[in-house]
C-alpha cells in the first residue's frame, strides 16, 4: 500500500492546520456543519477538532441513515414481523436501535420474530426467493447511496414475478435535509450555534453528484464543499468553506473531485428516477417533518410496496425521556450535554439512536472524545 | 453506513450485471448493474453489494489506505464482503 505514506504525512495536515489558523479571522467563529457521518468518524478518530483554532468549531449533523429513522417507523417494522409473521431482512445496523417500550429488532428476534440481517437486497432477494410460502420484506432504509440497491432489488421482484417479496421503503434525501436544518435555524435564538457552512458528503455526493447542493446553496446563502472522509480531505475542505466564508462567497465546491463529479451517476439516478417518488412528507429522528424529504415507491411497483400490502398501525412511539438525539442531530447539543450519556446509555446498551451506530455522534464521542471529555466540556459551557 | 469501499473487478458474468470483486484475497459476487462499461481490473466503490461508481486505482489504493488506518476496514469490509 504505496499511498500509506502520503496520508499518514502529519507534516501536510499541520500545513494545511497552519493555512486554517493564518486565514481565520480572530473575533468571529466559524461553525461548519459535517453533515455525513462518516466525516463525524473522522473527525474524532483523528482528532480533526485539535488541529483548528478555538474559533472553528463542528457541529455534528444528521447524516446517518440509522440516527434519523423516527421510532414509528421501526416499531413498524416490529410491527411486520411480530403481527404480519413476515421473515424482515434488515441491514445489521438496525438492530440494535431502540423502539418504543425498549423494543428493538433484536429483541423482537429474541422473541421469536423471523428477523434477518442481510448484507444486500440481493440477500433478501434470495431469501423470498427461497421460502416462497412465507412474506419476505425487505426493511429499507439509508440515503441516497443505498436507494439504487433497492430500485434494482423491486425491479427484479418484478421482472421475477416475485410475488412474496416487498420493501418497506424508508429512503431519504440528504439535500433536503440540509435545507430543512436552515429553514428551521430561523428557529435558533442564539446566533452564537448558527451554521456557516457544510461539508458535503462523500459518497452520497458520488451517487447524486455536487449539483443538487446548488439550490440550497442559493436559497440560503450557506457554501457547501464535498469532502473526501480522510482527515486530511476534511481538513482542506474546512480551509475553503472558511476561505469562502471569509470572501462573503457562497458556492458549491467539491474537495472531492476524485471520485465526486457534478453530474453524479446518470445511471443510477434514472433507476431511482423510475421506481421512486417523493413523499409529500417524512418524519425524521430530531428533526420532525419534514416536506419532500423522502421517497416512496411508485404505483408501478405497488405490489412489492409493503405499506401497501400491509395494515401498519400508527405508532406514537417517542424517544427515551432524557435522549437529547433530537437536539444532537440539529447542531443545538453535544452529547456530553445528554444526562444519560455514558451512564445510562452506552453503545451496549444504546438508549437512542445517535448511541447505536459508530457514525452517530453519541457513539463517536465514547469511542474517541470522550476521554478527552475535558475540552469538549470546555466548549459545551462557553 | 454510507461507507463505501474500494475493489478490484476480477471478472464478469454473461449477464453483464455480476462481476466477482476481490478484496485482501477475499472474492465476492457483486451487483455492476448501476454503472456501466465496467471490465476486468477496473476498480469500483462497492456498496452493500453493488458497485455505486469507478474510480482509478490510484484513488482505490488511498482510499484502502486510510480506511486500514482509521480502522473502519474491518467494519467496512465485514458489511461489504462477508
Ligand atoms: S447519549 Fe444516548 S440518550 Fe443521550 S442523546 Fe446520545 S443516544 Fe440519546
Amino acid at each position: 500500500m504505496k499511498y500509506v505514506n502520503e496520508f499518514r504525512q502529519k507534516d501536510l495536515a499541520r500545513t494545511i492546520a497552519q493555512n486554517i489558523a493564518a486565514e481565520v479571522r480572530p473575533g468571529r467563529d466559524y461553525h461548519i456543519m459535517e453533515f455525513c457521518g462518516g466525516h463525524t468518524h473522522a473527525i474524532f478518530r483523528y482528532g480533526v477538532q485539535d488541529l483548528m483554532p478555538d474559533n472553528v468549531h463542528f457541529v455534528h449533523g444528521p447524516g446517518c441513515p440509522v440516527c434519523v429513522l423516527p421510532i414509528p417507523r421501526i416499531d413498524n417494522a416490529i410491527e411486520l414481523c411480530e403481527k404480519h409473521n413476515v421473515i424482515l431482512c434488515t441491514y445489521g445496523d438496525m438492530m440494535r436501535v431502540p423502539a418504543s417500550k425498549k423494543k428493538s429488532l433484536i429483541k423482537a428476534k429474541a422473541e421469536g420474530a423471523d428477523v434477518r440481517m442481510v448484507y444486500s437486497t440481493q440477500d433478501a432477494l434470495e431469501i423470498a426467493r427461497k421460502n416462497p410460502d412465507r412474506e419476505v420484506v425487505f426493511f429499507a432504509i439509508g440515503f441516497e447511496t443505498t436507494t439504487p440497491p433497492t430500485a434494482l432489488a423491486l425491479r427484479q421482484a418484478k421482472k421475477e414475478g416475485l410475488m412474496n417479496f416487498s420493501v418497506f421503503c424508508n429512503h431519504v434525501l440528504t439535500p433536503s435535509a440540509i435545507g430543512h436544518i436552515l429553514d428551521s435555524e430561523d428557529a435558533v435564538a442564539d446566533p452564537a450555534v448558527k451554521l456557516d457552512g457544510f461539508l458535503g458528503p462523500s459518497h452520497v455526493s458520488s451517487v447524486i453528484g455536487s449539483q443538487p447542493y446548488e439550490a440550497a446553496v442559493a436559497k440560503y446563502k450557506k457554501p457547501v464543499v464535498i469532502a473526501g472522509f480522510e482527515p486530511l480531505d476534511v481538513m482542506q475542505a474546512s480551509l475553503m468553506l472558511i476561505r469562502q466564508i471569509n470572501d462573503g462567497r457562497c458556492e458549491v465546491e467539491n474537495e472531492y473531485n476524485r471520485v465526486v463529479t457534478r453530474e453524479g451517476n446518470l445511471k443510477a439516478q434514472k433507476l431511482v428516477a423510475e421506481t421512486f417518488e417523493l413523499r409529500d412528507g417524512f418524519e425524521w429522528r430530531g428533526l420532525g417533518w419534514m416536506e419532500k424529504s423522502a421517497l416512496k415507491i411508485k404505483p408501478a411497483f405497488a405490489d412489492w410496496d409493503a405499506e401497501r400490502r400491509f395494515e401498519l398501525s400508527e405508532s406514537k412511539g417517542k424517544d427515551v425521556k432524557g435522549c437529547a438525539c433530537p437536539e444532537i442531530l440539529r447542531g443545538l447539543k453535544k452529547p456530553l450535554d445528554c444526562k444519560l450519556f455514558g451512564t445510562i446509555c452506552t453503545p451496549e446498551n444504546p438508549q437512542g439512536s445517535c448511541m447505536v451506530s459508530s457514525e452517530g455522534s453519541c457513539a463517536a464521542y465514547w469511542s474517541y472524545g470522550r476521554f478527552r471529555g475535558g475540552d469538549e466540556g470546555k466548549e459545551t459551557a462557553a | 453506513m454510507c461507507l463505501a469501499i474500494p475493489v478490484e473487478i476480477v471478472s464478469i458474468k454473461a449477464d453483464d450485471e455480476t462481476a466477482l470483486v476481490s478484496l485482501n484475497g477475499i472474492k465476492k459476487e457483486i451487483s455492476i448493474a448501476l454503472v456501466d462499461d465496467v471490465e476486468v481490473g477496473d476498480f469500483v466503490l462497492l456498496h452493500v453489494g453493488y458497485a455505486l461508481n469507478k474510480i482509478s486505482p490510484e484513488e482505490a489504493e488511498r482510499t484502502l489506505a486510510i480506511m486500514a488506518e482509521s480502522g473502519v476496514i474491518e467494519q467496512t469490509v465485514r458489511e461489504n464482503l462477508s
